[in-house]
């Protein structure tokens, strides 16, 4: 058994638990550790970011890209209430990350010292679990357990503060072997097969039935049974945006994202389905608009992992808890073996036509440049098994769109926060994680400069993205909101002199474009796409360009406002 | 209305767990309450017979649906074992209070001891002007004592909040 400084255990826990790559900022307090990384140089590496928002937010894409756990780190006080935001980010769309903070030495806490903030009470309500490790032999057990919570069950972030003596301290390194027990989490992974029964019994019976998926079969990695599931079916699949790809948006049964911003058709089949099918997702409120009046023609079936789930927003009529792999499995098992009938019918028929008519699949020519535009060249132009991370704003909603993901975990957005400057670090993080693919983070003028110092970052440890900026100097979602609810009185969403986007990548060591014509988009965008260093392309887009259609907050998914070229319903 | 009127209006849940005796755990628990806009109208904690392992017993108020909803996010928590809602029929609780009833002569002093003993509540302490009186059993038996000697002139009260357990 070796003896070893806990500092030390930190870095022997993390080599344990398979980490590779870490994203962090140093500190006084977390110095202890960044002593112990100098000799890993080469096991784990360690990115250093430029603002700990963009540490938590690295992590996030890196769990997202890879499906593993994403680590961050960050020194006491400032350093770890910079890491809140990622945190938070994490916790609401349930991302495995465990963030390591330092904490000041144990005689200090409670006294006010320099540098401390109480980073385990400010971490508690953001985090799936959180540990403050007052006793250095805690220090194995603890990150063994930390693991294994942010992926066990519903995934999440798991927070743990260490203070800079016991990181000092030394300790028995005793790293816990297989698995560990924990007796207060115990998720049911296994459907229970009565109630899977029921639902097989309830889809024989059903003559619309629609899939809706959540993020859920992605952390499952259940999208090759969810596949199968609505082919069997013959059933058409919406998918949340934390979904966006668990089916590709190609397939001809995807009828892409519903909800606020959602397809014309997507929400229309889930007014007019009599089972929905809700796999692995929670019926968030810009899914459902107003909950009294969602799916009202429909049986609901609710496939999810966290029992809290179940009936927390909407009615259910057959709730099943457990791991969403393991349940369509059983599933597709029990409906090969029973006799239905899944043929073409008026709803169907429906289904289809308002697909065609809102395939949203156009090439909008002319001046000033469309948002829409930028991403039809996007889908040109994109290899097959590239990686597009957003911001948050106008410009991520057309993307869910507009955008054509593949495949799951090629899309990736903040969803449940909806946080501006998410983009740029998760897409660094993605990029760590899946280096031999191109990622691209999809911006608004307003979400980049949030976070744009991370182009350093990006330049210095050779994790080439593109960010392809779509400027239209205005902080869009915002302004759209006012223009539709506020009878245009703009307040506060105008940016006024932007910055020389161009000069400032280069200032970065990066490269950068400007595109002002419609017809330069496509050769700007295949040389940004084909960078090898950190890239900013900023396209000027139309500012009235608003994203519809829309169901304005609290409303009812059939009455939207439309859009030019949507379906009426 | 303020929410906790609306609430009190609602019907009394009892809420049971069983939970890893660590710190912060209570401050995990008393989140999941108050994230949600919830009173918690009492809170008892103590030792099991399990080390490490206590019980507390939260009353809250709300309509089923939500206190099913805060049972669901407190089993979820890593640090509570067992989370259960008790039913008033299928339990027993008890609840402690020592009140302070002020007496100024010997006439209302044997007036509130015949009302102590009616309820079998215990004197423990005796002043000059006072009387301290213990008093326990469930919650309703406790408010009815409290308010038939509430014109006496009450003092001081203090009451532990209900513990509970489910009945075999
Ligand atoms: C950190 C943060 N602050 C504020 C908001 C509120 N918000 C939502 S969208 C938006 C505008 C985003 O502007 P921009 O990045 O330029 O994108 P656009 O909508 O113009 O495409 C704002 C301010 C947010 N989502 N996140």
């Amino acid at each position: 058994m070796a003896k070893m400084k806990g500092a030390k255990a930190v870095v022997e826990a993390l080599k344990k638990e398979g980490v590779t790559t870490m994203f962090g900022f140093p500190g006084g307090a977390n110095m202890p550790i960044y002593d112990a990384l100098i000799e890993e140089e080469k096991n784990l590496r360690h990115i250093l970011v430029r603002h700990e928002q963009g540490a938590a937010h690295a992590a996030e894409g890196y769990a997202r890209a890879s499906g593993t756990t994403g680590v961050c780190m960050a020194t006491s006080g400032p350093g770890g209430t910079n890491l809140l935001t990622g945190i938070a980010d994490a916790y609401l769309d349930s991302v495995p990350i465990v963030a390591i903070t330092a904490q000041v030495s144990s005689h200090l806490i409670g006294g006010d010292a320099f540098q401390e903030a109480d980073l385990f009470g400010l971490t508690m309500p953001i985090t799936k679990h959180n540990y403050k490790i007052l006793d250095a032999q805690e220090l194995p057990k603890v990150f063994k357990e930390a693991f294994a919570l942010t992926r066990l069950g519903r995934p999440g972030p798991v927070a743990i503060d260490i203070p800079k003596d016991v990181l000092n301290t030394m300790i028995e390194f005793n790293y816990p072997k297989g698995e560990l027990k924990i007796p207060g989490y115990q998720p049911q992974l296994i459907g229970h097969p009565e109630q899977i029964k029921k639902a097989v019994d309830m889809i024989v019976a059903a003559e619309r039935p629609l899939i809706l998926a959540g993020g859920g079969i992605i952390a499952s990695n259940a999208h090759q049974e969810l596949v199968a599931l609505a082919e069997a079916l013959f059933a058409p699949v919406t998918t949340t945006l934390m979904a966006k790809g668990a089916i590709s948006d190609l397939h001809p049964l995807c009828l892409n994202q519903p909800g606020m911003h959602g397809r014309v058709v997507a929400n229309w089949a889930i007014q007019n389905c009599d089972l929905l099918i809700c796999i692995g997702a929670r019926f968030d409120d810009r899914i459902t608009g107003d909950p009294a009046t969602f799916a009202t023609n429909a049986k609901i079936i609710h496939i999810d992992i966290d029992t809290a789930e179940i009936g927390k927003n909407v009615r259910v009529h057959l709730p099943i808890v457990g791991d969403a792999k393991s349940i369509l499995t059983e599933m597709l098992k029990m409906l090969a073996n029973v006799k239905y009938t899944k043929g073409e019918n008026e709803w169907r028929k429906r289904i289809k036509e308002l697909k065609r008519e809102c395939t949203c699949d156009f090439n909008l020519k002319g001046n000033p440049i469309k948002p829409q535009k930028v991403i039809w060249e996007l889908n040109q132009l994109m290899p097959k098994d590239g990686i597009l991370v957003t911001e948050v704003g106008q410009h991520q909603m057309f993307a869910m769109h507009f955008y054509k993901a593949p495949g799951p975990r090629q899309f990736i957005s903040s969803g449940g926060l909806g946080t501006m400057g998410f983009g740029l670090p998760a897409a660094i993080g993605a990029k760590a994680a899946k280096p031999d693919k191109t990622v691209v983070d999809l911006a608004g003028d307003g979400s980049i400069l949030m976070v744009n110092q991370e182009f350093t970052t990006s330049v210095e440890h050779d994790l080439p993205v593109a960010a392809v900026v779509l400027n239209n100097n205005w902080l869009g979602m915002v302004k759209q909101w006012q223009k539709l609810f506020f009878e245009k009185r703009y307040s506060g969403t105008n940016l006024g002199k932007m910055p020389n986007f161009v000069k400032l990548i280069e200032a970065y060591h990066g490269k950068g474009e400007r595109v002002e014509r419609e017809s330069e988009v496509h050769d700007a965008l295949q040389r940004a796409l084909k960078t090898d260093v950190a890239f900013l392309l900023d396209i000027v887009t139309d500012p009235e360009e608003d994203i519809l259609p829309m169901v304005p907050a609290g409303g009812r998914l059939d009455h939207m406002i439309l859009g030019k070229p949507c379906p009426k319903i | 209305m303020a929410k906790n009127e609306t609430d009190a209006k609602q019907a009394l849940h009892i809420i049971s767990m069983l939970v890893e005796d660590k710190f912060g755990v209570l401050q995990r628990i008393s989140g999941v309450f108050s994230r949600r806009g919830f009173n918690m109208d009492s809170l008892t904690v103590g030792a099991t017979t399990t080390p490490g392992v206590s019980r507390m017993t939260i009353t809250t108020r709300g309509t089923d649906e939500r206190v099913e909803q805060i049972v669901k996010q407190l089993s979820k928590l890593v640090e509570t074992l067992k989370v259960s809602e008790l039913s008033p029929d299928d339990s027993v609780s008890r609840e402690i209070a020592l009140v302070k009833v002020s007496v100024k002569d010997f006439a209302t002093r044997s007036e509130v001891l015949s009302y102590a003993d009616i309820f079998r509540a215990r004197v423990v302490d005796v002043a000059a002007k006072s009387l301290t009186i213990e008093i326990t059993g469930e919650s309703t038996k406790v408010d009815a004592f409290i308010d038939l000697i509430k014109p006496f002139g009450i003092k001081e009260v203090v009451r532990t909040g209900i513990c509970a357990l489910q009945r075999d």
